[in-house]
Parts: C-alpha cells; structure tokens; sequence
C-alpha cells in the first residue's frame, strides 16, 4: 500500500507546480539585478524603491486600495442584510439570485455594467462607477458566507433571547451580530480580496481618467514586462495570499470545500 | 400546592393547524400556580406546538391564552413574564456561565450590584458557583443543562416552560436531574410546565400530568389516578403496564358490575357508573394487581382462571410472568420475590391459575362509533 502514496505525491507535487511556479518566477525576477527577465544576476531592492517613486503606481494604488476599502464595507453590509433574509425567509429564488453575479462570466457582468452605467444612468465612468461595480460583485460573496454560518447555528438561541426579554433588535446587536462576526469579517477581507485583484469588470467601467492598479500593471506590460511589473505583483499577491489566510481563519467552515474562488 | 381562585394560565380550546393538519385540536387546561404541570404523549402529539405558542413563538388559529386572567393574545415574547428552557439548552456561546444567567436580568434593566448578587445566589441554586467563568462549550450536558435552569429561574418568572429538558442525558444523569428539578421547583416556588414523551419521568415529577395523543388531551389528572383510573385505552396502553381484555357488561347494579370476555367468561368488577348491558369496552388490569397460584390453589375464588406459565422474566425483586390462560388469551402478572427461599413461584410450562380481586381493574366503557 505504499506505492500509490507515491504516485499521489507525485501528481499532487506536479499540480503544484503548474499553479505556483509562474508566480515564483515573478517573485524570483523582482529581486533580479537586471532590465531583462532572462537570468539571475544578482539580488537587488532596485524595483521596489523605483515603484516607490512611480507617481502614476502610487496613485493607482492608492485609487485600489481606497475602492478596496469603501466596497467592502458597503458589500459586508449590504451582503449580510441580503444573507439574513436568505436564512430568514428560505424563499427559493433569493439565493439564486444573489449567487447569480458570483457564477457568472466576469465579462459578461461588465459589460452590463457599463451599459447600465452609461445607457440607462448617464454616469460619467470613473471612481464612482468602479466602486458601485466592485461592490455589487462582492455582495454575493458576502451573503453566501454569512448565510452558511446561520445555517450552522441552533435556531433556538434567537428564540432563547427573545424569550428571556430581549426585543428583536436588542437581540440582533447582542446575539445575532457577535455570532456572525467571524463570517462578516471573512466576507470583508474577501470583497477586499476580489476588489483589489479585479481586471476585467474595472477594465470596462474605469472610463479613462480613473485607474486601479491592476489596469497599472497592465498597461504597464503592454509596453514591456519590466521588473517594477514583476515588483508590484508579488506585493499584490503578498497582500491577497495574507487576506486569503486570514479569511480561512475566520470562517474554516465557510470555506472549506467551496473550492477556489 | 397553593390553589387560588384563578387558575395562572388558562388554555381555552386552543387550535395550530399546519395546513390541514392539525397539530393541537381543541385542548382546554387550566395550570394553577405553584404547580409542576406536565404535558405527556408519544413524539408528535402537539406538546411542543403548545409551548411554543404559550412562550409567544406562534401563536393559536382558534381559542385563547389566558395568564392572570389576561388575554396573552398579541404579546411578544420578550414581554411575556414566563421563559423555556429549550431542548437543546440554547446557552449563548460567545457568553460565560455567568453572562448567560445574567442575561434576563440585562433584559430588565436590573442594577450592575444586584446583578452580580442573583447570579452568584442562582448559580449556588444549581451548585455551580464555581463555574460562573466559564463557556457553555467547556461544560458536561448536565453543566449545561443546570445553567440553562439557572437561566430561566434567575428573575423568577411566573412560569417556566421546559421542552423535553432531560432528554439528551444519559439515564443516570436523567435520574439525578429528577431529583434536582423536583426540589428547585418546590424551592423556588416557580409554576412548571413541562413536556416529556417519558411516563414514567411524568409520574415521578408531576403534580398532574395531561396526557395528550394526536394534539388533543385524553386525560388531566394527578399521577396515582392517571394510573389507578385511566380514562380510555390510550392512557391505560401508554402508562405502564397493562393488561386489556375485551368485555361486554352483562348486569350492572349501584357498584357491582358484570362483564363477559369472548371465551374467558365471566368477570365480577366494581365500577359507580350507570353501565347498561351490552355496553361495550376494554377490561384494564395491571400485571401488579394479578396474582398467580399454583395449580389447585385457591381454586373457587371469583375472577379465578387457569392456565400455563409461557414466560416469565426474573427481575430480582419481581418476577414477571406471561400466563396463557386455557381459552387462549395471555395475561402478563407481576409478583414480588420477597418470600425468602422462593425467588420463583413457578417455572415455564407449570400449570396455574391467575385471579384478582374484584375492585382490581378498570372497565373502559367505549361507546361505539356513530
Ligand atoms: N412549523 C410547522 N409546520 C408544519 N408542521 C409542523 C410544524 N411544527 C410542528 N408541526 C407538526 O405538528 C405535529 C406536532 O409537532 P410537535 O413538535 O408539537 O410535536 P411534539 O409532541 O413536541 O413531538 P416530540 O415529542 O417529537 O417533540 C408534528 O406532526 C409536526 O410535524
Ligand atoms: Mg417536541
């Protein structure tokens, strides 16, 4: 019974490798002492300290992380409104339609976005659009997470308080809330996770005058794959692997074989 | 028990349906204060539809509740002055011990100081002073189910409703939270209202049992009547053990009655009701009330019939005898062992006759279906 340990091994240790061995190679050439991405030369702090003086990076950043911010915060609320009601009243369409935008082609959301923003809002494209977008594709998210989690918890705890003489809002703020606290914090490190690494609904509904840093980075790359590209994406993925970790640890059961997101 | 002219909770022919089913059907009690009332019956028989709606979480499509006197009607849960203790303990687990026991007093806007005081003086109740620091995660069922009580007891309610709590102990746990809940109540003072599907837990508890089947009470009384007098073949069959024998009165006369069992014969009863001949019915009597001679013996009594040993179990103090009388019907008996030198009477296939005394069962007058 050793031998198919083995070969498990194996096949586990070459899955691996396809997923993270790019992403190693951005890592390894952002330290690289050279313009090109061709061989180690030696190591250097070079790239970092160049995108520490990027005007239009720094802006891009700031732009991202503020979005990341205010979307978040609006999605854990509106999401942990809309994953309530879903426990709450089981009717059948409502996770439906809040899963919806979770399952559907990124492309697809963005480009209805943009027409809603444009045809039907007469919006001028920019922070506000970017923001509204982010949010409505983090809300799923949230309302699934924190739905999983009532779902686990004994029905009769909210009855119990409200028998003992708490009023429906009291109950809400002292046995609700504190309860689903670790699912609303893996929701918002999530929405932050998704807002920060989004490329394709931004694309379509920056418009010209605003940009995150992954629209940065890729008109960046158009001109060339420099080393300050390969900088700035392994701190993006320092940040989303540290927002992925700290998500799990609040919610394991929620994510735990929901597969990648 | 204090009886007082106003019974504390009034439950006038109070009707749940689920759609076409109904869950409880017209159930009428009156529960005075101070007592240890219980609601009894098999799984599904409407016990805790009730209680809930007497708790506030749903509420009667037909009749009333009355507490006081006063319509309960329209009061939401947190307003009515009577808690549960749930099944499943319902402790609040982001609370200690104490958070948890002090959560009804909050509720009541009670003083930090005398907050403090309840709960340590509760806690003491349950003996679980030193405990009030810790999770309900960290406790035994037990644990928790004390703390539970501690929780509905702490501002003293006017009623507490407890929904199958010992269900989920083990049988000596059970048995040792028997004792505790029957002292707490008499200590405290609180009117209970408790649901168990266990009879024998019923009988030991309770000041009076309603023994429910199908979501409508089949009978209300004190537990030595329930089981000396039950009403119908239901109650009789659920409590206890009993023995039921299919009879027609043949002469009824002041208290004297005659029945006829299908090939047994005849049988001399005693019943104070007005019985017509041909009234039909069931003839109760409990294995204990039974006694089983040797063959020959005592031959000539009334209710006196013979038969064969089929079975028989010895429990130590009882033995417990399955008797194939000669017209095919089997009776169970159950005789004490105190004789000393004589554990057993009689050994499986011995020849005997079974009699009881002529007050010893119950005729079960069921009048027919129209
Ligand atoms: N919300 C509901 N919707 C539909 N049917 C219900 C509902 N609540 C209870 N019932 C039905 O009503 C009946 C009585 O239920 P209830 O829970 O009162 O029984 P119970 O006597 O407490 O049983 P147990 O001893 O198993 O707890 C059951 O047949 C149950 O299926
Ligand atoms: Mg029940």
């Amino acid at each position: 019974m050793k031998k198919p340990g083995v070969w498990l091994w194996a096949a586990a240790l070459t899955v691996y490798a396809f997923l993270y061995l790019p992403l190693a190679i951005v890592v390894i050439f952002s330290f690289n002492d050279s313009m090109l991405n061709a061989e180690w030369v030696g190591f250097t702090w070079r790239w970092y300290a160049t995108l520490i003086h990027d005007g239009e990076m720094l802006q891009a950043a700031g732009n991202s992380l503020l979005i990341a911010l205010l979307s978040s915060a609006c999605a854990t609320v509106l999401g942990a409104s809309a994953g309530i009601a879903m426990h709450r009243y089981r009717f059948r369409w409502l996770p439906l339609l809040v899963l919806t935008p979770v399952a559907m082609p990124e492309i697809l959301l963005g480009v209805s976005l943009l027409l809603f923003f444009r045809q039907v809002l007469d919006l001028t494209l920019g922070f506000l659009s970017i923001l509204v977008a982010h949010i409505t594709f983090s809300i799923g998210f949230v309302a699934v997470i924190v739905r999983a989690r009532l779902a686990g918890m004994d029905e009769s705890l909210f009855e119990a308080a409200r028998d003992l003489g708490a009023t429906p809002w009291t109950t809400f703020r002292r046995i609700t809330l504190p309860l689903i606290l670790p699912a609303l914090a893996a929701g918002f490190l999530m929405s932050f996770t998704l807002s920060i690494d989004d490329f394709v609904i931004t694309f379509f509904v920056a418009g010209v005058g605003v940009s995150t840093l992954p629209l940065q980075i890729y008109s960046m790359i158009k001109v060339a794959v420099t080393p300050e590209v390969n900088a700035v994406s392994t701190l993006l993925m320092a940040l989303t692997l540290t927002l992925i970790l700290v998500s799990t640890r609040l919610a394991p059961d929620v994510l735990k074989g929901r597969g990648a997101v | 028990m204090i009886t007082s002219a106003m019974p504390l909770l009034q439950i006038r022919n109070v009707t749940r349906r689920f759609g076409a089913f109904t869950a409880v059907d017209a159930v009428s009690l009156d529960i005075e204060a101070g007592e240890f009332f219980t609601l009894l019956g098999p799984s599904g028989c409407g016990k805790t539809t009730l209680l809930r709606m007497i708790a506030g979480f749903d509420a009667p499509d037909a009749g009333e509740l009355l507490l006081d006197g006063r319509p309960l009607a329209g009061i939401p849960p947190e307003a009515r002055p009577l808690h549960t203790v749930f099944q499943s303990y319902a402790l609040f687990p982001h609370m200690s011990v104490a958070g948890n026991v002090a959560f009804p007093l909050e509720m009541a806007g009670c003083a930090k100081d005398e907050i403090r005081r309840r709960v340590a003086e509760t806690l003491a109740l349950v003996h679980l002073e030193d405990k009030g620091a810790q999770f309900p995660h960290e406790l035994s069922g037990g644990q928790k189910q004390r703390v539970a009580l501690a929780r509905g007891l702490v501002n003293r309610p006017r009623l507490l409703l407890l929904d199958e709590p010992l269900g989920a102990l083990d049988a000596k746990l059970r048995q040792e939270m028997q004792g505790e809940l029957i002292r707490l109540q008499r200590d405290v003072g609180v009117t209970f209202v408790f649901v168990t599907h266990s009879q024998q837990e019923a009988l030991a508890l309770s000041h009076r049992v309603a023994v429910m089947k199908a979501g409508r009470v089949e009978q209300c009384d004190v537990p030595d009547r329930l089981y000396t007098q039950p009403a119908n073949r239901f109650v009789a069959d659920f409590i206890g053990k009993i023995n039921l024998i299919e009879v027609e009165v043949v002469a009824a006369s002041k208290i004297q009655l005659h029945l006829r069992a299908e090939g047994l014969g005849a049988i001399a009863a005693t019943d104070p009701r007005p019985l017509r001949p041909g009234d039909r019915g069931a003839f109760a009597l409990r294995p204990e009330l039974l006694r089983v001679h040797a063959h020959g013996e005592a031959a000539g009594l009334k209710n006196h019939f013979s038969g064969t040993v089929r079975e028989l179990l010895y429990l130590g103090d009882v033995t417990h005898y399955k008797i194939a009388l000669d017209c095919g019907l089997v009776l169970e008996a159950l005789m004490p062992n105190a004789a000393p030198g004589r554990a057993k009477f009689h050994e499986i296939g011995d020849p005997v006759a079974v009699s009881w005394r002529h007050d010893a069962g119950v005729f079960l007058h069921e009048p027919p279906a129209r």
